[in-house]
Order: C-alpha cells, then structure tokens, then sequence
C-alpha cells in the first residue's frame, strides 16, 4: 500500500518532522526522531533501488497531476543509487553526531541543529527523487540553507564567516542555475526534465540554449566547489562542527555532481551536446586543475580538516573529469566516485571528529601519537587514507580503474597520468597526517586520552567496514554504476 | 519588434544583474553584499515575468472574448523564487547580525584581518 508512494514519503517525512522538532523543543526527542526518519528513509532507499533493478525506472505524479504539467518524481537506476548512498550517510552520520553535537553546540541549541539537519537532509533527498528542473532549484536551496544555518553553529566564530561566504557564493551558484533553467524555459516551454530532453534537440543550436547550459554549468560548478570556484570550501568544512562536516563534506558536494550529471546527461543528451558546445573540454581542463592544485595546497596544510577539505576539491575532480569523458566509463567512474567519496570522506571526517572529540584540537602538531591512544580511530583513519589515494583493494582505486579506462579508451594519455599523479599527491598528504598519527611522539593533549566513546565508533566502523569491503568486491557498486553510465549515455548493455 | 522598446526589459535585465553582482563582488560591507545580492536575484525575477509575457495578453483568468492572456507560470515560479531570496536575505542579515556581535565588525577587510591574527 506504501509502496507506490515511496518517491515522495521520502522527501515528506523528514521535511514535516522537522517542524515537529521545532515545536517539541527536545533535543532527545529530535535525536530519536532523527535517527528514526534517517533510517526509515534508507531502507526506502534501499527498496526503491531494488524496484528499479527489477522494473526499471519509477515515476510519481506528485498531487497526480500528469508529467509535463504537473512535477514528476522520476527515479532511475542513477537516483536509487545516490539516493540510497546520500540516505546510508544521512543515517550513519545521525549516530555519530550525538557526542560531539551535545559537546560542541550550547545545550538550548542542540534541538535546531537536527532540526536544521532534516531539512538539509529533505533537500538532497528532494535533488535526487526530482524530474523537474525547477524543483531541484528548489531543493537545492533548502539543503543550502540549511546547510549554511549547520555551518554557522561552529564554535569558532570563523564558523560565522565561512557560513556567509558559502551563502553567497551558493546563492549566485543558485540563481545562476535558474537563470539557465529561465532561459531553457522560453525556447521549450518545458520543466519537466524527460520533456526537456525531448525537445531540446531541435533547439540546441540556439544561442539561448548555449547561455543557459553555460549558467547552469558555472551554477552547479559553484555548489560542487571545483576547482576555480571552490573558496568557500575549505572555510566551511574547516569550521563546522565535527558532525556537520561529515554530513556535508559527504554529501552536498556530491549531489551537486548528481545535479551536473542530471543536466548535462538526461536533459541535455551528453555526449550529443558536446559537439556543438565543447564543456567537456571546459570541465575536463578544471577537473584536472582540481586534481592538482587541491592536492597541492592540501600537502602544506596543519589543520587535519582544513587538509581534508582540500583533498575533497581534487577528489571533487575526478566526477568532473569522469563525466566530461563522455563514454559509460568515464561516466560510471563519476558515478560510483559519488558513493566511494561519500563513504571514504565520511569515514575520514568521523575519524577526525572522535580525535577532535578526545583531544579537542585538530592541528597536526596537537594530536600527535594520538593513534597509540584510539587505535580504532587510528586504524579507521588509516583505511580512509588508502581509499583516498587509491591504493588497490580500496575504493578510492574501483575509480581510478574506470577512470584510466575511460581516459584510455578515449587514447588521453595525459589525463590518465594526471590522474596518478594526483594519487601519489594524496599518498603526501594522507602521509602527513598517518606520520603525525602513529609516528611523532605524543603530544601533551594526547596524553592520558581515551578511545572515543562507542556511539561515534559504531558508525566510523560500519564505514570502515563499507570502504574495505567495496575495495576488495567493486563488482556490486561498479556494476551498478556502469549500468546506470549506460542508460544515461544510451548505449544498451 | 524593434530591438530596443521589444527587447527593454531583458536590457533591464541585464543592467540589473551586473549591478547586483558588481555590488556583490565589489562592497566590503556584509549588508551592502547581502542587498547586492538581492538586487542580482531581482534581475532574475523581473526575467522569469518578461518572458511569460505576451503582447496585448490580459490577466490569466479565463472570462469571455480574452481569448490571449500571459503565460502564469513563470509568475508562479517566481512566487517561489522569492520566498528562497528571502529566506536567504533574513539568513544573510542574521549572519551578519552574529559576525558583528563576534568580530565588532561588518567590514570585509577588518573581519579578513582579524580571522588572520590567532587569538
């Protein structure tokens, strides 16, 4: 009976649970409620995907209203799977944030924050269930802005500062994008994104068309922090409270390059747009700039966050890179790159935040030898490090592989070197931190520390356990990817 | 349609924008940013309406011998559009409400200052 309505029990519960928190004023009871809806939401996630793989694509009417008039939810195999993996961080992150959100947030504000983290949460499951251009705006803007109220309740009052300059580069990325959608509004009169696609063909070679691709390509470029437009990440990510970080730097990136993919392929028809506007060329030349330039400003960082905010911009480099290929395995190496980074980022922050929760201070030269105290922390940081240089048997290394064959299908020998040297850049930067981990003597911070408390464990191993078992078997997460690389570039299998 | 009078209102468009974003990139001020801001989202709103409307079209109501009307929605997509600008203003001045409490500042420059100096 539930069933047919799943799509939108998805994005509605969480988004009227919120406002229940708000007036119940409890930070248990929104704790609870918050773990409850995350969890419910994934194992609809989880049943969504399998009703995909079974039936194919899912469409919603929502008020049943029919699609191009009214907005319709449409999940393919693409959405159920960002969706399931944006739903397991929701869900593990919700576990972990307790501790140190009851530790980092003033007591009579602990309530609004896992208010403020459904909301987030309804946005990006919004993005990903959506077939309706305009609609995504919509849902982009609640995860932003809740995601900027998230940020801001940092303790350092640099959090403040980050919070505004996200707000305003994601506002002109946000307005950018509808501008895009405006523009492709007037020659279609469209928004339904299947129509869309239908119709853009026979006006592709307009120069309206040309502009909006343009705005919403920067638009989205914005809210995904590559490359040129990256400077409200590493602030952001810095001074945000541990738990946010995790949420954020695990999946609001990455449903940006859902979004980007979305547009370019399903609306758009990818490689079909590539010729008569070459942002393939565009993305590929900044996602490698990405891959370089974070990893080299990651390797001279001392704050452990700030450092793993600028490997997320050279990660965020390899979806760019992978989807401006423009064949299913460039594609799909995007793809399965939003799950891996979404995991071995999570795990790497959570790993970050139970050191930060015991020695409270995340600078290099603080936590040194820290791991003889936390050795599951330690060992969890360790595995995080492995996926993010992609070292085989990691998932970091299940992207490398479809990438360099991506590149190498294609002949582009450069861009499948720049992609290992980016990797042996992150062995540096992921050395650093390993070396002041296990290495240094310890610091007086560290002394007499304890393990982090068994609440922030579970959920770093449960990720722990996702990041090896997926290095060793790619096969589940890699064929999913490429299947929906396939139905999205439209070669069948 | 002539180029100028058919076509004013996306030069409005357009002027309104640069404006807006020179405001944004240009002023150091945290308010004057946020009001910068407000006036590029502006430009947009003011581009959604102009394209849905058509020549001699009345109101979008369907009454007897008013056989052309403008096109709603855009209109109704810009009700939307400006509830979001909204929220992001009143999140935008309480920020800058917060940043001054915590800095004593609202300058760009001397905020950038103080965030260098570890205290």
């Amino acid at each position: 009976m539930i069933t047919p309505h799943l799509p939108i029990l998805e994005v509605v519960l969480p988004l009227v649970s919120a406002p229940i928190c708000l007036i119940l004023r409890s930070a248990v009871v929104a704790w609870w409620m918050a773990v409850a809806l995350t969890w419910a939401a994934f194992a609809g996630a989880l049943m969504l995907l399998g009703e995909v793989l079974n039936a194919g694509p899912i469409t919603y009417a929502l008020g049943g209203w029919a699609a191009p008039w009214g907005i319709e939810y449409r999940i393919d195999l693409l959405s159920a799977f960002v969706l399931v993996t944006v739903t397991a961080i929701g869900s593990l992150a919700i576990l972990f944030a307790r501790a140190p959100v009851a530790r980092e947030i003033p007591a009579d504000r602990v309530y609004l924050f896992y208010v403020m983290y459904l909301l987030s949460f309804t946005g990006l499951l919004g993005i990903a269930v959506t077939g309706d251009a305009f609609n995504l705006f919509v849902f982009l803007e609640i995860t932003s802005l809740s995601a900027y109220v998230l940020i801001s309740l940092g303790s350092d009052r640099r959090a403040l500062t980050a919070a505004f300059r996200y707000l305003i580069m994601g506002t002109i990325g946000a307005t950018f994008y509808i501008i895009g959608v405006g523009m492709m509004y007037m020659m279609t009169g469209t928004l339904n994104m299947a129509d869309l696609a239908a119709r853009l063909p026979g006006v592709l070679h307009l120069r309206t068309i040309d502009m909006a691709l343009a705005f919403i390509t920067v638009g989205l470029s914005l809210k995904l922090a590559v490359f040129p437009l990256h400077f409200w990440l590493p602030n952001a990510y810095t001074h945000a409270p541990s738990a946010v970080s995790v949420f954020l730097a695990a999946t609001s990136t990455k449903i940006a390059a859902y979004a980007l993919i979305r547009i370019i392929y399903t609306v758009f028809g990818g490689p079909a747009v590539f010729a008569p506007m070459p942002i393939d060329e565009m993305l590929l030349g900044f996602g490698m700039l990405s891959m370089i330039a974070a990893s080299l400003v990651a390797m001279f960082q001392d704050n452990m966050k700030r450092l793993l905010a600028y490997s997320s911009i050279s990660q965020i480099g390899y979806m760019v890179v992978g989807l401006s290929l423009g064949n299913v395995e460039g594609l799909a190496a995007s793809i399965v790159h939003i799950f891996n980074h979404a995991m071995m980022k999570a795990l790497l922050f959570m790993a970050v935040g139970c050191v930060f929760y015991r020695v409270g201070s995340v600078r290099l030269a603080d936590i040194a030898g820290f791991a003889r105290r936390m050795p599951i922390t330690g060992a969890a940081l360790l595995v995080g490090g492995f996926s993010l240089i992609g070292t085989p048997l990691s998932i970091g290394f299940v992207t490398k592989w479809f990438l360099l064959e991506g590149a190498l299908e294609k002949g582009w020998w450069p861009v499948a070197a720049i992609v290992i040297l980016s990797g042996l850049l992150a062995l540096v930067y992921v050395w650093r931190i390993v070396e002041a981990a296990y290495f240094r003597a310890p610091a007086p911070a560290v002394e007499g520390i304890r393990e982090a408390p068994a609440i922030m464990l579970a959920p770093l191993l449960i990720l722990a356990a996702i990041n090896i078992f997926f290095g060793i078997d790619g096969t589940l997460t890699g064929d999913l990817s490429i299947a929906a690389a396939q139905a999205l570039v439209g070669t069948s299998p | 349609m002539m180029l100028l009078p058919g076509l004013f209102n996306y030069w409005l468009v357009v002027v309104l924008m640069m404006i807006g974003f020179y405001v944004v990139i240009a002023q150091g001020n945290l308010v004057k940013k946020l009001f910068g801001l407000n006036i590029f989202q502006v430009a947009v709103f003011v581009f959604y309406i102009s394209m849905g409307k058509i020549e001699d079209g009345t109101a979008p109501i369907l009454v007897d011998g008013e056989p052309v009307y403008t096109n709603p929605l855009p209109s109704v997509l810009i009700l939307t559009a400006i509830v979001v600008g909204i929220a992001t203003l009143a999140l935008g001045l309480a920020l800058a409400v917060r940043i001054r409490n915590a800095f004593g500042t609202m300058e760009e420059d001397e905020i950038d200052a103080a965030e260098a100096d570890p205290s």
